[in-house]
This record gives C-alpha cells, structure tokens and sequence, in this order.
C-alpha cells in the first residue's frame, strides 16, 4: 500500500541499522515519547535491531496510562449517575479504577457508550435532551482540538446537558520534569510526531537548549523510528542538542495554527496529576471560565477520592523511563491484559501491554536486562 | 544474542504473540494478591466476555465445560461428530446478534444460514437440515423480518440445506436488538474425513482460501458513528461446497476452521492450543486487499483480529499444500487461496 509498504521496507531499514552501527561508539540513552512509537518499536523489534549501545526507554506518551486514577474515579462517579449518558474512547473502558472498570459499571447497568470522536456526543445529547451526557476528554495535544471543538460547538448550538470531564495532559512539561528527576538516564528524545502535528516544535527548542538534549520530532512507522534514532544518536555523537524534525511529511516549526487558536479559545493551562508520577506544574489543560457550564468536574459534585495505586505496580517508574515493563515482579504474572494492575497494562500504546502482546514477558530475564 | 537478530523481526513478533497466547496461563494465583486494584473474576458478564478473546474462552472452559464436560464436547471444535445407526453426524449451533443487521453484502439472515453451514463444513460434513430460532424486539418493522425471511430461504437454496424446524419468540421493546437469531443444524461426515484441531502437526502448512478481514471492514462501514464509504462488501458465503471440493480430491485435511468473531489469530490460537504446537506466520503472504487495509491502518485494527464469514483455514501435511492450493484456486471462492504460515513446535 502506497505511503505505507515504503514505510516498512526492510532493505532500507537495514541500511538505517548500518548507519547507526557505524556512527555509535558509545552508550547512550533514548526515550521514544509517545506510547505510538513503543508499539512500533515493540512490534517490529526495532529495540533487538539496533547496537548493544543503544537503549530505549519507553515513555509518557500514552494517554490513557497517565490519566490519574482520582480522574478515573471521578469518571466512574459520573457514569454511575442514573441521569447521566457518558462518553468515552474504548480504551478507557478497561483502565481499572479503585473499584473496577467502566465495563464493569455498564454491565451493572450505567449507560457507558464508547464513540470515536467527541462531536458524535452532541448528536447523542441532541437526541437525550432529559439526560447529561458526559466525554470523558483525556488526551494529550493530539486529540484537544476536536474535544475542545465538542465544547465550541455545544456553548455555539446552545446544548445544555452536553459537558466533558478533561484530563488533559502535554508533552513540553512532562518532559522537562523527566530531564529534572534525579533518576534521570534520558541522554536524547525521539519526540511525538502527532503532538507536533498540530502544536509545532517551536516549544521544544527552550527544553532542548536548557538541558542540553537533542531531540528529534519522529514519526511512527519501523522507518521513521529508525530514521529518528540515527539523527539523535548523530547529534549526542557531535554534541550537539537541537530540535530536529524527522516527520516534516506531517509536522511543520509552527504547527496547525487554526486547531491552536480554538485549543486556547476553549482551554487554558493548569496543573495536572500523572498516574504513577505525581503533579507537574503547568502540564495541563483545563476549561476556561467562559465554558464552565459544559465543565463536568463543576457539574457534578465529585469529591476528591484518596485513591493509592497498588504497591507492586510499577507503572510510574515505566512512564518516567526508568524502569522496564518486565522489571516488574507482576508483569506477564498477575498483571496480564485480561487482569490490568495499572494502565500501562491496558491500552495498546502502553509499554506494558505492547512488550505483553509480542511476547517479551516470556522471555528469560537476563536476556531481558542484557538488551 | 537472541532470536530476532536472525529473523526477521515482523515475523519475529508474530509468532512469539501466537506463543505466548498458546501458552495460555489461568491467572488463580492472582486471586490471592493483596491489591485493591485489580479486577480479578468479573462479577457479572461484560461485552469483552463475548469477544471469541481470552475472556470468552475462560468463560467455556471454567463454567461451562467442567459441568458438561465429555468426548464431544470436549475437542471445543466447531461441531460435535457422532454416529448414528452407521452414519457419521455433524450437529452444530450458533447465534447471531449483528448490528446493524442489513450491511453491505448481506444481512443476518444470510449470516444465519452460512454460519451454522459453515460450521457443519469445518467438520468436513454435508450440510443437510436447519433449524432456526428468531428472538424479535416488539415494533420491529414487519418489512424488516420479511427481509431477513427472505434473505434466508435464498441463502439455504443456494447452500442446499432445508430449514426443517423452528420458534419464534418476541420480547419487549428493548430487551433485544431488533431481532436475534439461532440456526442448528445436522450434517453427514463421509468416512475417509478425520478432520480434528489436534492433528496439526509440527511442518504443516497453513492455508487460507482468500483475502482476509473482509467481513469485519464491511459491517464497521456502517456502524453508528463509525460510518465511513468503502466499496468492501461481506464475504459471507456458503464453503461446504469448497470443503466437498478439498474431501472429493481425496487431501487428508487435518485441521479446517472458519475464522470468523476474533480473525485468524484468534481460530488460530485455539488450535495451538488443543494441538500443544506453536505457528509461524509469514505476514506478507497473508492475502488482503488494498480497501481493507486502509481501512484497518485508519482505524488501528489488526486484519488477524478482524472477523472473516466465507473464507476457510486449512491445515495439511506440506506435500498436500500445492494440491490444496489448485483445489481451492479453481473454486470462485478460493481463487486468491494462499499458504500462510507452517505449524512450528512450541517455544522451550
């Protein structure tokens, strides 16, 4: 299939590996950011092609695994409310909460309805004038044009009972906090190619210049990756630490421009709790006042849950790059798809779940640890 | 340093999926944990358990299967094969829930009468006599069932089967969706076949009869709010005929699946799991067309996930594969048939 098959050639996949044997000669570390990318990498076994040098560590970038577990609770509450119709994208419908997941909640009889984009919401309160319906509007920068688009159009159309619950996250300061942490082994990034799609690169540069890392806006084909990992490792081999754009087939410096502008019409910064990482500073959005009337967390009376994530699970550790999925002593063993301790386990963008599905928990340990 | 290096890594992944998911673990020992989180034994039915995935499985083989437990029921095969008075008899079932039940090569009805076919032709048996049972949602459209009626009255002429008994039931508004149906059916077995899941064998080839995730494309097409224009149509059909056609040639089938709710990784996985054997797929060799995998990269989906209604799995020793493959490719319905993969033993 064309702009697709090229994208997975293996003869020129071989050449990339070749040119990154040649031009390594030291270790070094490199986060893929996006949960997108780790599936690649995993699927394709692109971490077993590349030299002993080089490892990658798997990072933040899968929404659905740094939604904080209050949030989900938060959802959970929502859902259950016999006058509430709630929305959200599948992959939430399995992410365990303190007390089971929204499948479950259906089951016992909530009316839960996965859509695949936030605006088919409004039709559904269109149609349910007597009901609230809910999105649940997780997400990073990707998907925040359309959920704040959903809001736009509600406040534009005058439909009341439709509001969305936000949990949403950004890549700059998630970053920048991993570069801070004492932990940190992250010596260049591969950078999200979707996330760029619609903000640009331009907020890269500060991070990049004040930590001394490249970073390299990637995309998410086998090639792609690859292509990303010879421009970093290029860059730590010359010492050199810019922002690089792998992925200018889809990304340009300044971004979408126009979903930015409604992004910020409807949204504003805040603070954000992580799943598994705690609170950084500026790392999300929030409705801004002139849309509260479609804000659920106002809405809806949903008191902070002192929710605690199981010791065992290691999922914070995972989203920061430190640890590996098969570090954990659950990973393959009690935490499996079908029986998720945390969400790193749930969505197919989480490292836990793309190292599950191609069979990596089967595999001796010590080979594991060597990669 | 490990296996990958040496193989190519695409098909590397795949078959440690099929592996590991051939291995398949029950998760007892988790019961016992002490965290707060986990969901461990659902305490009611979700959708998942009716995925033809893990869960579906765990629902079989710890709730049903221990109480009913015997020879035929056992093999979890597609059919239960038995004798009467000499003869060998196929006796098979399936229900069929689809939404929206008129989709673009077909409808339920079709899908009723070719699924319980099928099902009967994957014992390598001539299909002979239905019954079907339909559960009505009260304010259906009298137009609407006259449709699936008819649709199904075309689709056992064609398949050459009677439909011979049945009921009818009618549930209030809401209780159901439109309408459920369930065929039953019975078929003969000649006796040369000995078609069973546990007979492949480590260096059988494994044969597909067309392009796969066909079904499943089209039926999303026209989903609530997943509606998008494609020109893929169903591949429901009838494969008895197909099946007659593999018996007639006189190959010694040793295993045929129809992959249909869960792909051909999921039919797949349940023979590794009753042969103990492991596979080996080699992914470009997998017939797919342009259309359905557009569709499956736009909406994340693996084609091997995605459910097939008229195409047929087969497993057979390697020197019967090329004689397979010209059987199947002078059939209007196998003629892109290809070998997929080989039967390989199971990792450590």
């Amino acid at each position: 299939m064309k702009f697709l098959d090229e994208y997975r050639d293996e003869i020129l996949a071989g050449k990339v590996v070749d040119e990154i044997r040649r031009i390594t000669t030291k270790p070094w570390v490199l986060m893929e950011v996006c949960g997108g990318q780790t599936h690649t990498i995993v699927k394709y076994g692109i971490d077993r092609l590349l030299p002993n040098e080089i490892e990658l560590v798997h990072g933040p970038g899968c929404p659905v695994c740094v939604t904080s577990l209050e949030m989900i609770d938060k959802a959970h509450a929502i859902a259950q409310r016999p006058d509430v119709i709630f929305c959200s994208f599948g992959d939430m419908l399995r992410v365990p909460g303190s007390d089971g997941d929204l499948l479950v909640l259906k089951s016992r009889g909530a009316d839960i309805r996965v859509v695949y984009s936030p605006i088919d919401c409004l039709k559904i309160a269109r149609a349910n004038p007597n009901e609230k319906v809910v999105f649940f509007a997780i997400g990073f920068e990707t998907t925040a044009p359309a959920n704040a688009m959903s809001v736009f159009q509600a406040k534009k159309q005058g439909i009341e009972n439709f509001s969305i619950l936000v949990s949403h996250v950004l890549v700059p300061p998630s970053i920048a906090s991993i570069l801070q942490s004492p932990l940190n082994r992250v010596q260049g990034f591969l950078g999200p190619g979707h996330v760029c799609t619609v903000m640009g690169y331009h907020e890269y540069e500060p991070i990049a210049a004040r930590f001394r890392v490249p970073i390299v806006i990637t995309g998410f084909e086998p090639l792609d990756i690859l292509q990303g990992v010879l421009m970093t490792v290029r860059q730590l081999e010359a010492g050199t630490y810019e922002v690089e754009n792998q992925y200018p087939r889809v990304v340009q410096r300044d971004g979408n421009r126009v979903a930015q502008n409604l992004v910020n019409e409807v949204f504003e910064v805040c603070d954000r709790k992580w799943r598994g990482v705690g609170s950084i500073p500026k790392s999300g959005y929030k409705l801004r006042w002139e849309f509260r009337e479609h804000d659920a967390d106002r809405i809806f009376d949903t008191k902070e849950i002192d929710t605690k994530e199981p010791d065992i699970c290691i999922s914070g550790l995972v989203l920061k790059g430190v640890k590996k999925p098969h570090d954990c002593p659950a990973f393959g063993k009690q935490c499996t798809p079908e029986n998720p301790l945390g969400a790193t386990m749930v969505s197919a963008e989480g490292a836990c779940a793309a190292y599950y599905a191609y069979g990596r928990h089967l595999e001796k340990r010590e080979e594991a640890v060597a990669l | 340093m490990n296996r990958a290096r040496q193989t190519d890594p695409v098909e590397d992944a795949k078959t440690q999926g099929a592996i590991h998911d051939s291995q398949f673990t029950n998760n007892e020992s988790f019961l016992t944990a002490s965290c707060p989180l986990p969901i461990t034994n659902y305490k009611q039915i979700v959708l998942a358990h009716g995925s033809g995935g893990k869960l579906s499985h765990q629902l079989i083989e710890k709730m049903v299967l221990p109480q009913f437990r015997n020879e035929l029921l056992e093999p979890l095969h597609d059919g239960a094969i038995f004798s009467l008075n000499g003869e060998r008899v196929a006796f098979s079932t399936d229900s069929f829930v689809v939404s929206p039940i008129f989709f673009p090569g077909g409808d339920i009805g079709t899908l009723a009468v070719h699924g319980t076919v099928n099902d009967l032709a994957m014992c390598g048996a001539r299909p002979l006599y239905l019954s079907a049972s339909f559960i009505l949602e009260e304010g259906l459209p009298m137009e609407d069932f006259w449709r699936v009626v008819q649709s199904m009255h075309a689709a056992a002429d064609n398949a050459g089967v009677k439909l011979v008994t049945g009921d009818t039931k009618v549930v209030d508004r809401g209780k159901a969706d439109k309408i459920f149906v369930n065929t039953s059916g019975i078929g003969i077995v000649p006796n040369e076949v000995n078609i069973h899941p546990a007979r492949a064998t480590v260096g059988d080839k494994i044969i597909i009869s067309g392009p796969i995730a066909v079904h499943g494309i089209a039926i999303m097409s026209v989903r609530e709010g997943l509606e998008f224009e494609t020109e893929v149509a169903s591949d429901t059909a009838p494969l008895h005929e197909l099946v007659a056609a593999m018996i007639a040639a006189k190959i010694d089938i040793h295993v045929l699946r129809d992959p249909t709710r869960g792909g051909v990784t999921s039919a797949l996985i349940e023979i590794t799991q009753t042969a103990k054997i492991g596979m080996l797929l080699n992914e470009s060799s997998i017939p797919i067309s342009e259309e359905v995998k557009g569709a499956c990269e736009i909406l994340g989906l693996d084609p091997l996930y995605v459910a097939n209604e008229g195409k047929v799995l087969a497993i057979v020793a390697t020197e019967d594969a090329d004689r397979l493959l010209q059987v199947l490719r002078s059939n209007s319905l196998g003629r892109e048939a290809a070998v997929i993969g080989e039967v390989v033993n199971i990792r450590d």
